[in-house]
């Protein structure tokens, strides 16, 4: 076993964990935020994702003993003053989801997507590549979607939700910042 | 996954000390390929030793216009860099084809470089597969080949090397330097894989305990004008079934320079050398670049479901060297 101090949407938390759990298992067996799914367990799916220091990854490749001095935000963690994220709110109007087993991923992968993006990252349909200010058309937001599978289809949805955020306000990239209110080991 | 022990080495001295001291250690970067296979059982390390504490995430201009990227970059800062969009796009371009967002952002250069040349009876644990299991056979030939090798395939494996970013790489005569407890060496990227032969379990000519720092790039004008193209089963997130990493260079109507390799089609990312060959001096017309990669395929072999790769490679070889001279590679 190892301690690994995790640092989850502004807490900190101190696990004891053997190196092989992922920070999939350490996030919803350990800590009990179920909000990040497990689809395929092998980063096809991205029902995962959550947002390490603001860029999305996902936690099912990830070793929790890696990640110990990240910021990791998961859909627990987007909203703000017990308000909806803008993209969990585009996401109920846009009929962004079904099922909603992706739903939480696909939250998370778009504000790291929207981050990306306003940082002025190219994608592979991105045409030219020398340029900055890429405009985020449909295509745009298709490809950097990419890694999120939903079984429903609600794709049409997601994009609509997606368009709707990126048209309307900017989002916010940088992680919440911990702040030390719990330090007993979590188990 | 087995249990393992971890170590998380401070400076590249520590890495690849404790890789030569811990029997059965394996390197982890990003994880993104190690960590999948441990889950499934095909990599059993007794020991991580975790290099991403290394000062190795710096992609710098080097000596002589070109171009030096630490090991640890992670795929999607390669792709990203203003250096690597304006002088190298094709590697750029290769680097976004490949795997997902959150996979790029987890991914390193040195971990893509070394990702396992893989099908999908190679993960299967109940198939037959040399690469797997030395001498226990290959269920992937008789099987479902669609995705597998044409070029340097071997009755042993036709599995095919799955990086994007490694074609460009190729083509554009990269050079990777590895450190052991011996000392630092270059190799170059050409010789870093392996084709399958009898021995596909053996993928790279690196050793167990040497650890991948950094990958340079040469000065390259050609490689301004470069482009990759991937053809796949569908638009985004999958395999390719051929991809091409180009460069050209034209003056008065005749192609001066041009880099070519190729993806989805061997064990490695394949230089196009007999391609690049003939057209050099050669008038840059369609007809000139469907010679040149006809000659390049002419050595490929089929299995039952791949057949068309032979036909694809020319077509996406010739379509994206004739978008290049439209696009100005004509000078």
């Amino acid at each position: 076993m190892v301690e690994v101090r995790l640092r989850v949407n502004g807490a900190i938390e101190s696990l004891d964990v053997e190196p092989r759990v992922s920070l999939l298992d350490a996030l919803r067996e350990h800590l009990g935020l179920t909000g990040t799914k497990k689809g395929c367990d092998q980063g096809a799916c991205g029902a995962c994702t959550v947002l390490a220091d603001g860029e999305r990854i996902n936690s099912c490749l990830a070793l929790a003993v890696q990640y110990a001095d990240r910021e990791i935000t998961t859909v627990e963690g987007i909203a703000t003053g017990g308000r909806p994220h803008p993209l969990q709110t585009a996401f109920i109007a846009n009929d962004g989801f079904q099922c909603g087993y992706c739903t939480s991923g696909q939250l998370c992968s778009a504000i790291g997507m929207l981050a990306e993006h306003g940082a002025g990252a190219p994608s592979a349909v991105t045409e030219h590549l020398s340029t900055t200010g890429i405009e985020l058309t449909d295509a745009e937001i298709r490809e950097r979607m990419s890694g999120n599978l939903c079984r429903c289809g609600a794709y049409n949805g997601i994009v609509g939700a997606i368009r709707d955020v990126a048209d309307t306000e900017p989002v916010r990239s940088e992680p919440v910042r911990s702040e030390p209110v719990r330090s007993e080991p979590v188990r | 996954m087995r249990s393992f022990s971890y170590v998380s080495a401070p400076d590249v001295a520590a890495a690849v000390r404790a890789i030569g001291s811990e029997p059965g250690a394996k390197f982890i970067g990003g994880g993104t390929n190690l960590v999948d296979l441990m889950r499934e059982g095909i990599e059993r390390p007794e020991t991580v030793v975790d290099i991403t504490a290394l000062p190795l995430a710096e992609i710098e201009e080097a000596a002589g216009g070109g171009v030096r990227i630490g090991a640890l970059v992670r795929n999607s800062g390669l792709a990203a860099h203003p250096l690597i969009r304006t002088r190298y796009p094709m590697l750029s371009q290769a680097v976004l084809t490949g795997a997902s967002a959150q996979l790029r952002n987890m991914a390193t250069v040195g971990g893509n470089l070394l990702q396992r040349t893989r099908c999908v009876y190679f993960y299967d644990g109940a198939a037959a597969c040399n690469k797997r299991e030395p001498g226990s056979g290959c269920d992937a030939i008789g099987g479902f080949t669609r995705n597998h090798g044409i070029l340097g395939v071997s009755d042993d494996c036709v599995a095919t090397h799955p990086s994007d970013m490694c074609v460009a790489l190729a083509a554009l005569d990269a050079t990777v330097e590895v450190q052991s407890v011996r000392g630092v060496r270059r190799v170059p990227l050409a010789d870093l894989h392996l084709l399958p032969g009898r021995t596909p379990h053996i993928e790279t000519t690196l050793a167990a305990d040497e650890l991948i720092t950094a990958v340079e790039l040469p000065a390259s004008a050609v490689a301004a004008t470069s482009r990759y193209r991937k053809v796949r089963d569908r638009a985004s997130y999958a395999f390719a079934l051929v991809s091409v990493a180009a460069a050209l260079n034209v003056r008065d109507g005749v192609v001066t320079e041009v880099r070519l390799a190729l993806g989805g089609v061997a064990a490695k990312p394949w230089r196009a050398h007999e391609a690049e060959r003939i057209l050099v001096g050669a008038p840059a017309t369609e007809d000139s670049f469907r010679r040149a990669a006809a000659a390049e395929l002419a050595a490929a072999t089929a299995l039952p479901h791949n057949a068309f790769k032979i036909e694809l490679a020319q077509r996406t070889i010739v379509s994206t060297l004739r978008q290049l001279l439209a696009e100005g590679g004509a000078a």
